[in-house]
């Protein structure tokens, strides 16, 4: 691939991954307007939501035609982030324990 | 830029071997115009500001005794006499995976040097970036006047939902906002044959970055917002 041409591809792959998004758009909804409940209705949400987000950075954004290490310096520091949503939801238990039992009677 | 003489594209290798080279060889290690480079870094630090609310988010959903207020039906909207959960908010998705698109075609036919078309596609984009703001201003509205939300409570449950709404969504439409000018601005420039005369069409690509950065981030708050 060449740098001086830019970020040149065919049309059609635009248009596939637009629609695929309105389908996935489409589909997260319909979870929300069937009433979906519980373990079903949450995975089901994380699918959608990381398909178009992967869509989105991947082909949009032109990552899967970018070189390895821009790649790699954009996409990897985010997955810090779990270690902060992992430390707040074993925090957050806690403080929902602590608050049954000293603030509700 | 074309002025940098470090190395030629011929002498970059690919994948594993193309990264270790990149980040051993003592020089430029981005291979790409430094405007995409420096969005690409402004953009995965507003990635973390936007993670950080949806963390204290979820961290007040909980630790919340109180029932959170159910999304599904506090944006709820009754046209035609019939109920429909999360309608304007499906609207809103809509229009933002639409203008999604129609930046991702303002692009490509940048690199193909068809002016028109790009002013074109990217006015669409701002009038669809517009339209978005509009329909969070009238969902503001709604929620403030209507249904009484407030920062520091509300009458359907847990009081920490209107700050963390007000937050979330504030902030996206400030940055849908600030897109709106900013791919205005550029539409702007190419109108006028500045990017045809220093024939560089990258700041369309780079403003694309942006405009889909914001709709990346409405994927995360529709998911974790408006369908948790």
């Amino acid at each position: 691939m060449s740098e001086a041409e830019g970020q040149q591809h065919p049309i059609k792959i635009y248009l596939w991954i637009w629609f695929l998004l309105f389908v996935l758009s489409t589909l997260s909804y319909m979870v929300d307007y069937i009433g979906y409940q519980g373990m079903l209705r949450w995975s089901l949400i994380l699918v959608f939501m990381f398909l178009k987000a992967g869509f989105i950075v991947a082909i949009f954004m032109h990552m899967t035609w970018e070189r390895m290490s821009l790649a790699c310096a954009i996409l990897t520091p985010p997955l810090v982030i779990l270690v902060l949503i992992g430390l707040m939801v074993v925090e957050g238990e806690y403080t929902f324990g602590s608050r049954l039992s000293f603030f509700s009677s | 830029m074309s002025d940098n003489a470090v190395s030629s594209p011929a002498e970059l290798e690919e994948g594993v071997s193309g990264f270790t080279q990149d980040w051993t060889s003592d020089k430029q290690t981005f291979h790409a115009p430094w405007g995409k480079a420096m969005m690409w870094i402004f953009l995965l630090s507003d990635t973390f500001i936007f993670s950080i609310f949806l963390t204290s988010y979820m961290k007040v959903r909980i630790t919340t005794t109180v029932p959170w207020p159910n999304p599904s039906e506090v944006f709820a909207l009754t046209l035609f006499g019939h109920h429909i959960p999360l309608l304007l908010i499906a609207i809103m998705t809509f229009i933002l995976i639409s203008s999604s698109g129609t930046m991702a075609m303002a692009v490509n036919f940048g690199y193909r040097r068809n002016r028109k078309a790009v002013v074109w596609l990217m006015g669409a984009t701002a009038l669809f970036g517009a339209s978005f703001v509009g329909m969070q201003a009238f969902e503001w509205t709604k929620l403030i006047v209507e249904e009484g939300v407030r920062p520091w409570g509300n009458p359907m449950g847990a009081a920490q939902f209107g700050a963390s709404f007000f937050m979330i969504t504030g902030f996206h439409g400030l940055h849908v906002s600030a897109g709106v000018i900013y791919l205005t601005y550029i539409a702007i420039k190419v109108g006028r044959g500045d990017y045809d005369r220093s024939n560089n069409y990258e700041a369309v690509e780079i403003a694309g970055l942006y405009w889909h950065f914001v709709d990346l981030v409405w994927v995360f708050i529709f998911a974790f917002f408006y369908l948790w």
